[in-house]
């Protein structure tokens, strides 16, 4: 393990997108213990202010403190990012896994099936399924994660297609075990590496989703500090202070960039070849 | 390529088209909108609502009204805006139009930006040049269109004042204008294709440097210049044409944001505004020609790179 650290800190990649994801994980853990205002107080003689001791960040249209709205809508954003993902990969690994080891005709129709759906975009399809539901936060979580599954499903099958044909998968055919333990037992602890270097990059995307479907009104909603959220309020007063628009922006940037740096990082330090 | 080949992705394009109107079909029957009560509103009397419903046929049972609206997409009619009134067909075709002018115009500025950039980071990789090659194209995955959308408004037409914020102008009516109005949403759709493509011509390329005919090409004594332009390039660009493709899907997803901030009138508005009313046989209509648009730019696509690629025998 202290090995792999090594090889993951070598890459500058790997080395910075670790410290962005560390620090993230540091805001979502402690971001309302840190939080130095309470993120929905508003001060009407206090608003569209510019950085200060008082307010880091200044503050919004309402007088609230940006920077404290950031530390705290961190876990709307990041958490639920990660959640979807998690959940989404998941059920595309076992769709993935479960297709590699049928093979023949079950797989071609499997992974016909799976581009058929990633016909429609994944935005696209959040949006219908979030309608669906009704907006709320856990119907975002639900649509991101549905979106997610068949890109999900479709990469897991190529790395799980060469572990089928390895001996010790053979063996496990040969000694009779059904096919649900080989598929869980045999198959899916050998495909997790690749996975989990897609799923990290694919958490960045999910964050930009998740924002998106807030900013389209669909996700978060207001007075919620969730990022993607703060965007869209913002518009309507940016020219007012360009702060309230920059912050959450990079906000979701350092984590985009974080995570998608630590997933590089990873595949290199995974690759033996390199 | 065998036509054996061309036909295989022909089936595969009407099975894709057929799963997805069985998908739409199937979200829309779990809306929970009543498409009689959204036509004759909240006050209608019971009577003339059963009556609808019995004339739109929404108590045969479900696979019937599904084989239906098949019936009647196959011929064409995708169906009668429960919003308008209007038949949506026609209206969504006009709005796909505008967005693929978009899309186009994207794909353009991309392709002359994206694969010289790729391309200067795979000859000089680790130089400079790669450096910053790597550092836009993580501004690019880093920031949403949203965000780029909004900020580029901030700049470029609130306080520069050179392009206009939104709206669209036909660019029959008014040249001029309509490219104005098309700049920042073009440049917004960009930025995020250009990141993705120009990291991949730069692998493609690094992998086709490292070949042993790469090296042969060198010893012979062919220079740098013209083992990249005769060689490497030919083979590392193969791939792009397949990932510029696969982008398409990423592209309609994000016309669906840009259009609604810029206020262009495309198919991803349409849609927006479709959902927002819940209006049934509009979504159904979008999201099938959405998906048959990305379908048929990627047979297109795996049959130029087949046709392209005498080394791939498909049958």
């Amino acid at each position: 393990m202290t090995d792999f650290t090594k090889r993951l800190l070598r890459t500058p990649q790997g080395a910075i997108g670790l410290f962005l994801v560390l620090l993230v994980l540091v805001i979502v853990l402690l971001g309302p213990m840190l939080a130095p205002h309470d993120p929905e107080t508003l001060a009407p003689l206090a608003r569209y202010k510019g950085p200060s001791a008082a307010y880091w960040l200044g503050t919004d249209q309402y007088g609230r403190d940006i920077f404290s709205r950031l530390l705290i809508g961190a876990r709307a954003t990041v958490v639920m990012a990660v959640l979807a993902t998690i959940a989404g990969t998941l059920f595309g690994a076992f769709v993935g896994t479960t297709s590699a080891f049928l093979g023949g005709r079950a797989d071609e129709l499997i992974m016909r099936t799976i581009d058929a759906v990633m016909s429609i975009p994944s935005l696209l399809f959040a949006l219908l399924v979030v309608n669906l539901l009704g907006s709320s936060t856990v119907n975002a979580l639900i649509a991101v994660a549905i979106a997610f599954a068949p890109g999900m499903a479709r990469i897991t099958r190529s790395v799980a297609l060469s572990v089928r044909k390895q001996d010790y998968v053979n063996a496990a055919v040969a000694r009779g075990e059904s096919s649900a333990y080989i598929i869980l037992r045999e198959m899916l602890p050998n495909v997790i590496a690749p996975i989990i270097v897609e799923m990290t990059i694919r958490v960045s995307f999910a964050v930009m989703l998740f924002a998106t479907l807030s900013f389209l009104g669909l996700g978060a909603q207001p007075p919620a500090a969730e990022w993607g959220l703060m965007v869209s309020e913002a518009r309507r007063y940016m020219h007012l202070s360009a702060g309230i628009l920059i912050w959450p922006s990079v906000a979701i940037a350092v984590v985009a960039v974080g995570f998608n740096l630590l997933g590089d990082g990873l595949r290199d330090a995974l690759n033996p070849r390199t | 390529m065998s036509p054996n080949y061309v036909a295989k992705r022909l089936v595969m394009i009407v099975y894709t088209l057929f799963i997805v109107s069985l998908i739409v079909f199937a979200i829309t029957q779990i809306l929970p909108a009543d498409a009689a009560v959204m036509m004759l509103g909240e006050n209608a009397t019971q009577d003339a609502l059963a009556a609808l419903r019995e004339n739109m046929g929404l108590n045969a049972p479900v696979w019937q009204q599904y084989a239906i609206w098949l019936g009647h997409v196959l011929q064409g009619d995708l169906g009668t805006s429960l919003r308008t009134g209007q038949p949506v067909g026609p209206v969504m075709f006009e709005a796909l139009g505008r967005s693929l002018l978009l899309a186009l115009l994207s794909i353009g500025l991309m392709l002359v930006l994206a694969i010289p950039l790729g391309i200067i980071a795979a000859v000089r990789r680790g130089k400079i040049a790669d450096m910053v090659v790597s550092l836009i194209s993580y501004a690019g995955v880093a920031l949403p269109e949203f965000v780029t959308a909004t900020i580029a408004v901030l700049v470029f037409a609130d306080l520069m004042k050179w392009l206009p914020p939104t709206g669209y102008v036909p660019l029959t009516e008014n040249f001029a204008s309509g490219i104005a109005h098309l700049v920042l949403p073009v440049c917004v759709i960009s930025v995020i294709l250009i990141a993705h493509v120009s990291r991949m011509v730069r692998s493609e390329l690094v992998d086709v440097l490292h070949t042993d005919y790469i090296r042969a090409a060198r010893l012979k004594g062919i220079s740098r210049g013209q083992v990249l332009r005769r060689h490497a390039l030919r083979n590392a660009l193969l791939p792009t044409i397949t990932i510029v493709a696969l982008d398409v899907g990423y592209l309609l997803g994000g016309v669906i944001v840009v259009e609604e901030i810029f206020a262009i009138p495309g198919i991803g508005r349409q849609l927006i505004v479709a959902i927002q009313a819940r209006d049934l046989p509009a979504i159904q209509a979008g999201v099938l020609i959405m998906a048959a648009t990305y379908s048929i730019v990627n047979f297109i696509a795996d049959i130029l790179y087949a046709w392209l690629d005498k080394r791939i025998q498909y049958d």
